[in-house]
């Protein structure tokens, strides 16, 4: 599981500071509806109730164990739930095989430990999805992985295998290789925990550019001064439900509920 | 599992459209069933077929099914048999008397081989370069070397190179070693002998008793009472004892030549000799990888732990080495005393009448082959599932006896 | 994951038994310092010493008579068996001399025996050349496909002016490496189906998988060979027969595809969970996931298991004795069949050991040679 609060978290402030009004729009392109999840006897989660607009920035966080991470698998069925709906650009998601490529097709995901494919350098990673999901043709799919490569700052590492990246880099071209997919919806799970102190920022800088942009994005993360100046809105979870929901200005200052207070106040005082 | 959710429909949330309507083949559940479905048609298909030519194919050769040749007079001898058996005993006895053949070989070669084996991977590990290199040769040479040829070959060196039993190798008075096999001088079987192996058995209880005693007393008091010297006396101490309380007997059957053959005494068979010895040496090869991979996974920084901590070599080896090195060493044992008792089965190719080997003779006679090829598969598979469910008990037992987690 | 690799080379790791050696400083005076060698490795105390001594006498009974015998008063060349009978005559190579046309290729006629020699050289040159890192690219598929089909328009001939041999007097070390390349080759699709289907969800495929490889691995390969020999015909429909050797194969491959399927088993575990979620957020379907992302993974990982198979299944194949099949041990064992020659088992079965004894040999310090490379190659 993840590794709960790290100390240094708080001292990284992305470099850029994001516009705080975003072209955020009406349409709620998520939508969670008494979500419920059992593992064996074990609730993870519990009556989740969540709605994310188009353009929306979303940071969940709470602690280790609080069913942060199980909520955004569930978006991508990485993780089946067992009640209530979860509906993604206006598709439901049940064990319906086209419904679930749909929404795969069209929601990105980062883990926490990068996952990119050993066996395939950087470029083969990156056009992998494209190629074989999208259908698009190679040199259009090359194309849009060295657009993506350039975005993140990687161009030069394109022939190289991941495990001659460092987790800094790794990272980067994971958020890449979920861009190919060209995804109106990002989702990232604690995506800067593994990584070292050094690394975190380069990491943070491409998330904020991309907020910048406008993606529909889901964080699961620790970093409370990404969550400060790019969220538009923080979930505060723990045992498996969605304790508090604010803006983090609101959030950060004025916390309603005695549980976030004391999570706020442990991150906060490292 | 529980289903509570798939036959729910989207709730009226504005801003989401009503949720797609695809076929039903593309719900992930009603495609795993339809595989499966799909699968199992398959295999049921294809063994009704096989099933359906087969019984067609007996019926055409006149061939009834069944186990019922099992009561049937066998007329066939076998050389050797740990039952009583003759020709006048029916398939079901002769067939027995091969399992157990197998058992004996297998049992003994067991044993053999993880002496063996145990102490040639040692030895790889030797300070000693002569010693290291020269199991290292061992281990490599029987590894690459297809068994059965060095079945034929130790087959080859016990008939054709052994002289004629008229000419027998003597190497110590009584103890005749010919082409015929091998003949050694055994006691003439009375109470006393049997009484002084129950005194063996008794001994290794209370010898395990007292060094439970012993662990339970440096327990509490810290010190622990000697357990070897008395172990020791028990093991030479209560056979003797009883052996004389049955009247201490101590008439010997020697062999001797009587005409062209010996009378008298013990006898290794040939065809045992060498499945025996070729059984032995080849697993042993894999025995000592395997022990010596268990002793190397050990990593060095237990040994200077345990040492740091002031315990002395022996100590070291015994709860520090040994315990971690068995629980990497165990699993792929169970598998090689398998592969053993598998290979056995080549005893056909030499002519010991293994299982494998009685069945064989009893299909060629009958042409009950659909029978006797699953009674030599259901048998083995049963030994084989034996040995691993108590190997996989062992295990636990050790795993939980030094093992974390 | 680093740190693991850094403990891998850690020579106080893998030489557990020589942690003192000196590390640093001169390699040379290691090289020539022959007394303090002798003495650190030979009679560094009274146990060790006592051992060097000990398989010092042990060579020196086996070792001289051994070399007097194969070599020093060996017969090398002789027309007749009469010349090693006589006293004092050590092994006759005279044997194979006289029979290794025969033990090397059966049956098959011999006036044609150029046919399968130069399969065999065909088939170890293709083989060598696979075995080489640098070489590993797609044409090796096409490569094989041509190799595999001039080694089978030779072996039966029929055209090109080629008399046609029929696979009954096959024999010889072309059948026996016929057996194992076939078997396994076959073997290889059907275990890695049968290794994707252990781990599947779905509990009928798995439960027919698993007692597919449980039931094959708990029962000996002589049953099998039973099997296909005895209960095949029985399985065909009336009037259709399988040749013996078409039978054999199935055999072999039933039984290699149980092990393959656990040793590709093992390399479908140690994959990370995290390369499927990867894949499946991406969106591919599962037979994509399964070609693109975890079959290349794991399947570099089980190279070296899968050697190892090959090295067994290639001394397995020597059991087809048992169903009469004509290969290099039965070659060998029936070589000695000629009353005259009888007595010469020795020099028999030593030639077929050496020749099964190189090729199994050279596999398997490839096997660690590909070990030691893929260990020493990306993180894991």
């Amino acid at each position: 599981m993840s590794n709960g609060i790290e100390p240094t978290q708080t001292t990284v402030e992305p470099s850029v500071d994001a516009p705080k009004t975003p072209a955020m729009g009406e349409e709620v392109v998520i939508r969670l509806d008494n979500v419920n999840k059992w593992f064996g006897h074990f609730h993870v989660l519990k009556d989740i109730n969540l709605d994310v607009r188009r353009g929306e920035r979303v940071v969940v966080c709470g602690p280790s164990g609080s069913g942060k991470s199980t909520v955004i698998r569930c978006i991508n069925r990485l993780e089946e739930h067992q009640q209530g709906d979860i509906i993604v650009n206006g598709v439901t998601l049940t064990n319906d095989v086209k419904a679930i490529e749909a929404i795969r097709k069209d929601v990105g995901m980062v883990f926490q430990s990068f996952n990119l494919f050993p066996h395939l350098t950087v470029l083969e990673n990156l056009i992998l999805g494209p190629i074989w999901v999208n259908k698009t043709p190679r040199k259009e799919a090359v194309d849009t992985a060295m657009y993506y490569l350039e975005r993140v700052k990687i161009p030069e590492q394109a022939s190289k295998y991941p495990g001659q990246l460092s987790g800094g880099q790794q990272q980067r071209v994971a958020i890449a290789r979920s861009l190919c997919m060209k995804p109106s919806i990002m989702l990232f799970d604690e995506p800067t925990s593994a990584l070292d102190p050094e690394m975190i920022k380069e990491v943070l800088d491409v998330m904020v550019e991309l907020a910048q942009e406008g993606m529909t994005m889901i964080c699961v993360t620790h970093e409370m001064g990404f969550a400060r100046s790019v969220a538009d809105t923080v979930v505060f979870m723990a045992d498996g439900q969605i304790v508090e929901k604010n803006s983090p200005k609101e959030l950060f200052a004025n916390p309603q509920e005695e549980r976030t207070r004391q999570f706020l106040s442990q991150i906060i005082q490292h | 599992m529980a289903d509570h959710s798939s036959a729910r429909g989207a709730p009226a949330a504005k801003g989401s459209a009503p949720p797609r309507k695809t076929s039903f083949l593309n719900d992930q559940r009603v495609r795993g069933v339809l595989y499966q479905i799909l699968t199992i048609g398959a295999v049921v298909a294809v063994g009704w077929y096989l099933v359906h030519n087969t019984l067609t194919n007996l019926a055409a050769r006149d061939i009834a099914t069944g186990f019922g040749f099992l009561d049937r007079e066998a007329g066939f001898d076998i050389s050797e048999s740990v039952i009583e058996y003759s020709p006048a005993d029916t398939y079901g006895r002769v067939l027995l008397a091969g399992l157990l053949n197998t058992l004996k070989v297998s049992i003994i070669g067991i044993v053999l081989a993880t002496l063996i084996g145990t102490i040639i991977g040692i030895a790889r590990l030797s300070n000693n370069w002569l010693v290291a290199k020269l199991s290292s040769v061992y281990v490599e040479a029987m590894r690459n070397v297809p068994l059965l040829l060095q079945l034929f070959f130790w087959y080859a060196i016990i008939g054709v190179a052994l002289p004629h039993p008229r000419e027998a190798l003597e190497p110590v008075e009584g103890w005749f070693l010919s082409n015929r096999g091998f003949r050694f001088p055994y006691p003439v079987w009375e109470t006393g002998w049997t009484l002084a192996v129950i005194g063996l058995v008794l001994a290794a209880v209370i010898t395990w008793w007292l060094n439970k005693r012993a662990a339970r007393i440096q327990g509490e008091t810290g010190r622990r009472p000697n357990v070897l010297i008395p172990g020791i006396a028990l093991f030479i101490g209560l056979p003797v004892i009883l052996w004389a309380l049955g009247g201490a007997p101590t008439a010997i059957d020697v062999p001797e030549m009587a005409g062209f053959n010996f009378r008298g005494g013990a006898s290794v068979s040939p065809e045992f000799a060498a499945l025996l010895l070729g059984l032995t040496l080849y697993t042993a090869a894999f025995i000592a990888e395997i022990v010596r991979g268990g002793i190397l996974s050990v990593h060095y920084g237990q040994t200077e732990a345990a040492v740091a901590l002031g315990l002395k070599r022996g100590l070291v080896m015994r709860l520090v080495l040994l315990p971690q090195a068995l629980r990497v060493i165990i699993p792929p044992l169970t598998s090689q005393y398998l592969n053993l008792t598998k290979n056995s089965s080549l005893a056909i190719a030499i002519g010991y009448p293994d299982l494998v080997a009685t069945a064989n003779t009893s299909i060629n006679q009958t042409g009950q082959a659909v029978e006797g090829v699953a009674i030599i598969m259901a048998t083995y598979l049963t030994v084989s599932l034996s040995i691993s469910a108590f190997m996989n008990w062992y295990n636990s037992y050790i795993a939980l006896r030094g093992g974390r987690s | 994951m680093r740190q693991e690799e850094r403990d891998a080379r850690n020579p106080a790791y893998t030489h557990i038994e020589e942690p003192d050696e000196p590390t640093a400083g001169h390699p040379t005076q290691r090289v020539w310092d022959m007394l303090g060698w002798t003495k650190k490795h030979l009679f560094s105390s009274i146990p060790n010493t006592i051992a060097t001594l000990v398989c010092l006498y042990l060579l020196w009974l086996i070792i001289p008579p051994f070399l007097d015998w194969a070599f020093l008063s060996a017969i090398w060349s002789s027309d007749t068996p009469d010349a090693c009978k006589v006293d004092g005559a050590g092994a006759c190579w005279a044997f194979v001399e006289q029979k290794h046309r025969f033990i090397l290729f059966g049956l098959y006629p011999f006036d044609e025996q150029w046919r399968p020699m130069t399969a065999v050289v065909l088939f170890i040159a293709a083989l060598a050349a696979s075995c080489y890192p640098p070489f590993w690219s797609k044409w090796l598929i096409p490569l094989w496909a041509v190799v595999l089909t001039v080694c089978g328009v030779l072996m039966y001939g029929g055209v090109f002016g080629m008399t046609y041999v029929d696979n009954t007097q096959w024999g010889g070390v072309p059948l026996t490496l016929i057996l194992s390349v076939t078997g396994i080759g076959l073997a290889f699709p059907l275990a890695v189906l049968l290794a994707l289907g252990r781990r599947s969800n779905l509990p009928a495929i798995k439960t027919i998988c698993v007692t597919f490889i449980e039931l094959i691995r708990g029962v000996p390969l002589i049953s099998v060979l039973f099997m296909a020999s005895i209960m095949f015909p029985l399985f065909m429909p009336e009037g259709v027969t399988v040749d013996k050797l078409l039978r054999a194969i199935v055999g072999i491959m039933l039984f290699t595809s149980a092990y393959l399927a656990e040793a590709i088993r093992g390399g479908l575990q140690s994959l990370p969970r995290g390369q499927y979620e990867a894949a499946d957020s991406l969106g591919l379907s599962y037979w994509q996931k399964t070609r693109l992302i975890v079959l290349p993974q794991a399947l570099r990982i089980v190279i070296p298991p899968l050697v190892n198979q090959f090295i067994s299944t290639f001394k397995d194949t020597s059991l087809v004795i048992i169903i009469g099949l004509f290969d290099l041990l039965t070659s060998a064992k029936t070589a000695l069949a000629d009353p005259e020659w009888r007595q010469f088992y020795a020099e028999s079965y030593i030639f077929a050991a050496i020749l099964y004894f190189s090729f199994a040999f050279f596999m398997s310090r490839y096997s660690q040679f590909l070990e030691r490379r893929l260990n020493a190659g990306t993180r894991r």
